[in-house]
């Protein structure tokens, strides 16, 4: 690999960063000493999961927030706060509402003391620029969600920075929009009518990344760590059919569901149950028509993971963990960019309800250490009851509150469908005997 | 405002109708002096209650308690610290009546405000951050536009509470001293002495026309308004007007003479104002050191607990045994029973009605603003005619006066149950149809679990303007004749009367800890329940 010639824009060296437990104690890590550069002139993506801590690195970078450990430097400068020089896009748009849009594009400008008739003056200009004329005395409630995502872009580029980041900008838009946006973004940017010298973007979509990125950084999970880099030498416009495209999205997706080698837990509780596991929230809906959508032809057991996820418009943060999931039931299995199902899977696509939830129980039992270990407590209560708790402080041990809590609420689901337990919502208790 | 007490004495307040006018003013700018005062107090105490952790520990649950406690209670206090302040002007007794008005006003608005504070929505706050907003630019370009429309509400709710305060505030004898502020509350208090009906009747309608005015001309363009400010990302369905708002906006002359103002606002919105010197930034202490800071605060707060107990506690024990304390809690007992049965005996009239109209919403949209205005209505003008035929009629004072107590606050269980039915929704509405559930089911199983958590708010507000109402209604007069019910609201009340200090301070004191305990124990867990299973959205 090249290394450039030119001084880096920005650097960020071995960055760690962990949650917050509720009592301030620093809990399970988010990111495991990732380090990048920012050239000039290239459009960096930053590729990962829901979760793989992606955001917090945008965020460490931009100097919203501070690292645990490592550092930020920008033009060799150690980044502390907010830098000059770099502006954001946001994947909610996070407009004021109370601002039009030429008030909200000025709003950074007039914050800084730049004179009323010159702050104008840039506003207008990054207006046009972005495609928003006629719309500048309008209110963001009044704009369509591509329309506002522009007022993001305007308000980013009017103070002139050098580096963009934007934080998933296409996601909250429909599909059509998103791309018109994309290759404006694009044309603006290959012609140079921009003031920016390098874009970091954030994104969870692969074909975006490869189409608008100059090199990748695929972001593993828990920890986020950099597991891969990928340059893509494609010329602009690149064009989604042309195989060597669909060469490098197969590649990422292979990539990105290759098995993780089970990562050594901290010497904590039950080393071997597994426990820390956190899992995703998945419907049992969404799992069985998977299932049969795999199982039915034209799959017949087997999928191309790109083409399940373009035929079923699901993008991999949707996709990925009902595919890990179906993997971790053993249900089926992940392999080079491809799900297959397993026999346990194919005979839950031809069952009736009644021998899936069966099925279904009895693997999660088996396979999901959390499901397990409440059961195992009910049985072994005379009571038969168990605060559920208990479980969640258990699990806090490993992974952040929101997670614990996410994890529980699916092991919950899960548990009904397959009637392992049951769970009373209101005096949020695990028991093992059904309503009569 | 500062002439000597003196001249200021009972005789300068004139029954006659042409003095209405100006009295209704002076009312009027007091409320606004004090609603003034309550946004400055709101802007700061929760401010400074939402940036500071260690502040915030002492200023919440002190807001709690201020917001629960019968304020009324506390007036001949306020009244004689504020005349020693002033000896000899009756700027003391405006500055009392405007502190009354204030404590009835600011704490349920500093409490919206901070609510509003912690919840700026985190990209809103990394936008600024990431622009570099200086706190000042912050405060107004995003965190005070943020609150703006929940403050708006609060001050709404503030402003109807107040009148009620004006009123009870401008012709209060403690002890001896005597005082009337030219006002409607005071003409009132001169029309009661004097047994004069016509009097009375002049004042409610007095009240009527500056409460209507006040509505139309300051509240419904504020909150037409305040809608610009409602972070949502679709446009609302229903949108306010105001008359008032229109004007402006169309009138051309009414626009430029606005734009000075409105810029000049703006750009002091957009002042940096740095601090002068930079504290260096402060390095994130360890954690043992947070503790032993922590430990130190609570230390503090302790010391000041205590202090307060050992200056209050000999004042009361003095003249008082540990017969007063079981009498006055024996009488909260009573009161406490007149404010359930009272609010039962509510809610079971109000409910039906505000279902049946909010279920017709050409019908809600008349009668909803009925009901908010007869809840800003201040009850206690009217209490001289119920006042009257309790006389005339010779009834028991126990029963009767209690009707007072919910007369002014059951407006609020009825326009938020009309609001929660018109907000119900209709494919809800049309599958109870559509599956014949009638009768009793429906009303179990269908809208009454759809308008609790509406009902629950409307009925904790009720509930808390109902103690502080019986202060006033268990205790009225009609020139020389006093009419008194059994309980703590006529104990203060006649305690104030003859300026008996520890009494008021023991029967206030008594009553805040019901109050308290009955919203913890009662209120708290029944909104809790209604917000967590019974919220449709």
């Amino acid at each position: 690999m090249l290394e450039s010639h030119a001084h880096p824009l920005l650097q960020v060296r071995e960055v760690c960063q962990s949650y917050r437990t509720g009592s301030g104690e620093m809990g399970a890590p988010i990111l495991d000493n990732v380090s990048l550069e920012l050239r000039e002139d290239e459009i960096v993506g930053l590729l990962g999961r829901s979760g793989c801590g992606k955001s917090s690195l945008l965020r460490i970078v931009s100097g919203l927030v501070k690292p645990a450990a490592g550092e930020v430097t920008y033009h060799g400068v150690p980044v502390r706060g907010p830098a000059e020089g770099v502006a954001m896009v946001f994947q909610s748009f996070a407009l004021f509402p109370w601002l039009s849009v030429l008030a909200n594009v000025e709003l950074g400008l007039r914050a800084r003391r730049v004179s009323k008739t010159e702050a104008r003056q840039r506003a207008l200009k990054a207006i046009d620029l972005i495609g928003l004329d006629g719309f500048e005395s309008a209110f963001p409630k009044e704009l369509s969600g591509g329309m506002r995502q522009r007022v993001g872009f305007a308000r980013a580029l009017v103070v002139n920075p050098n580096i963009l980041l934007m934080d998933e900008p296409f996601s909250a838009l429909d599909v059509l929009t998103a791309e018109t946006l994309r290759s404006d973004l694009l044309d603006l940017w290959v012609e140079g009518r921009m003031p920016i010298k390098s874009i970091l973007m954030v994104t969870h979509n692969i074909e975006e990344a490869v189409l608008m990125c100059d090199r990748i950084l695929v972001l593993s999970s828990n920890p986020g760590r950099i597991a891969a880099e990928i340059h893509v030498g494609l010329q602009h416009p690149r064009n989604r059919l042309d195989p060597e495209f669909r060469q490098l999205v197969d590649k990422i997706y292979a990539l990105m569901t290759r098995r993780q080698e089970p990562v050594a837990h901290r010497d904590g509780t039950f080393p071997g149950l597994g426990l820390g596991m956190a899992l995703p929230r998945v419907s049992t809906n969404t799992l069985a028509g998977m299932l049969e959508e795999i199982a039915a032809p034209p799959y017949n057991g087997r999928a191309d993971m790109p083409a399940l996820a373009d035929s079923l418009h699901m993008e991999i943060d949707d996709l990925f963990p009902v595919g890990e999931t179906l993997q971790l039931l053993r249900f089926a299995e992940l392999e080079e960019g491809d799900i297959k199902l397993t026999p346990a899977g194919l005979r839950f696509a031809d069952a009736e309800v009644d021998v899936r939830k069966k099925l279904f129980g009895d693997h999660l039992l088996a396979y999901v250490p959390l499901a397990a270990r409440i059961k195992m407590v009910l049985d072994e209560r005379p009571s038969h009851f168990a605060r559920a708790i208990r479980f969640l402080e258990e699990l806090e041990d490993y992974m952040s509150d929101d997670y614990a809590d996410r994890t529980l609420k699916s092991v919950v689901n899960w548990g009904r469908y397959g009637e392992i337990f049951a769970y009373d919502e209101a005096s949020e208790t695990f028991s093992l005997e059904n309503p009569q | 405002m500062t002439l000597p007490l003196s001249a200021a004495e009972s005789a300068s307040i004139s029954l006659d109708y042409g003095a209405l006018p100006y009295y209704a003013l002076r009312t009027t700018l007091r409320m606004f002096t004090a609603i003034g005062a309550s946004l400055v107090f709101t802007f700061i105490y929760a401010t400074i209650a939402a940036k500071n952790r260690r502040a915030a520990m002492v200023l919440v649950p002190l807001l709690d308690v201020l917001q629960s406690v019968p304020i009324l209670g506390f007036l001949s206090f306020t009244i004689t610290f504020f005349l020693g302040l002033f000896p000899g002007s009756t700027l003391g007794a405006e500055c009392a009546a405007i502190f009354a008005i204030f404590t009835s006003q600011a704490w349920n608005m500093a409490f919206s405000f901070y609510q509003s504070l912690r919840s700026v929505p985190r990209d809103l706050n990394e936008v600024a951050s990431g622009f570099l907003l200086s706190p000042w630019q912050r405060f107004w370009q995003l965190e005070t536009p943020f609150a703006l429309p929940a403050l708006i509400w609060n001050m709404m709710m503030s402003m109807s509470g107040g009148w009620f305060f004006v009123v009870a505030s401008e012709a209060i004898a403690v002890g001896d001293t005597t005082i009337k502020l030219p006002g409607i509350g005071a003409y009132l208090a001169a029309a009661i002495e004097q047994r004069r009906i016509d009097g009375v009747i002049a004042a409610v309608a007095a009240m009527l026309v500056v409460i209507i005015a006040y509505d139309q001309l300051l509240f419904r363009p504020l909150v037409t308004f305040a809608a610009r400010f409602r972070v949502e990302l679709s446009a609302a369905q229903t949108v306010e007007s105001s008359w008032v708002a229109d004007l402006f906006m169309r009138t051309r002359w009414l626009r430029n003479a606005m734009r000075g103002p409105v810029q000049l606002f703006q750009s002091i919105g957009l002042l940096r104002l740095e601090p002068l010197f930079r504290l260096p930034a402060p390095r994130v202490p360890s954690r043992e050191l947070e503790i032993v800071f922590d430990l130190i605060w609570y230390g503090l707060i302790g010391l000041c607990i205590i202090w307060a107990l050992w200056l209050i506690v000999p004042f009361v024990t003095q003249e008082l045994s540990w017969h007063d304390v079981g009498e006055s809690v024996a009488l909260t007992l009573i009161t406490m029973l007149r404010v359930v049965l009272l609010m039962g005996l509510a809610t079971l009239v109000w409910v039906p009605v505000g279902v049946w109209v909010g279920l017709r919403p050409r019908l809600a949209e008349k009668i909803q603003p009925l009901a908010q205005f007869l809840a800003a209505f201040p009850a206690n003008v009217i209490f001289p005619v119920a006042v009257v035929a309790i006389l005339k009629f010779s009834l028991n004072a126990d029963i009767w006066l209690s009707f007072l107590i919910v007369f002014g606050t059951q407006w609020y269980i009825l326009f938020n149950v009309i609001a929660g039915a018109s907000a119900f929704p209709n494919d809800l509405k049309e599958a109870a149809a559509s599956f014949r559930i009638h009768g009793w089911d429906w009303w179990k199983s269908v809208i009454l679990p759809g308008i609790f958590p509406y009902y629950v708010t409307g009925a904790l507000t009720a509930s808390g303007g109902s103690w502080n109402a019986a202060i006033v209604a268990e205790y009225v007069k009609w020139g020389d004749d006093t009419i008194a019910a059994h309980g703590i609201g006529a104990y203060i009340a006649e305690a104030t009367a003859t300026g008996n200090y520890p009494k008021i301070v023991l029967g206030v004191a008594v009553m805040s800890i019901f109050v308290i305990l009955f919203n913890r124990l009662f209120w708290r867990p029944l909104f809790g329940f209604a917000e967590r299973r019974l919220r449709l959205d």
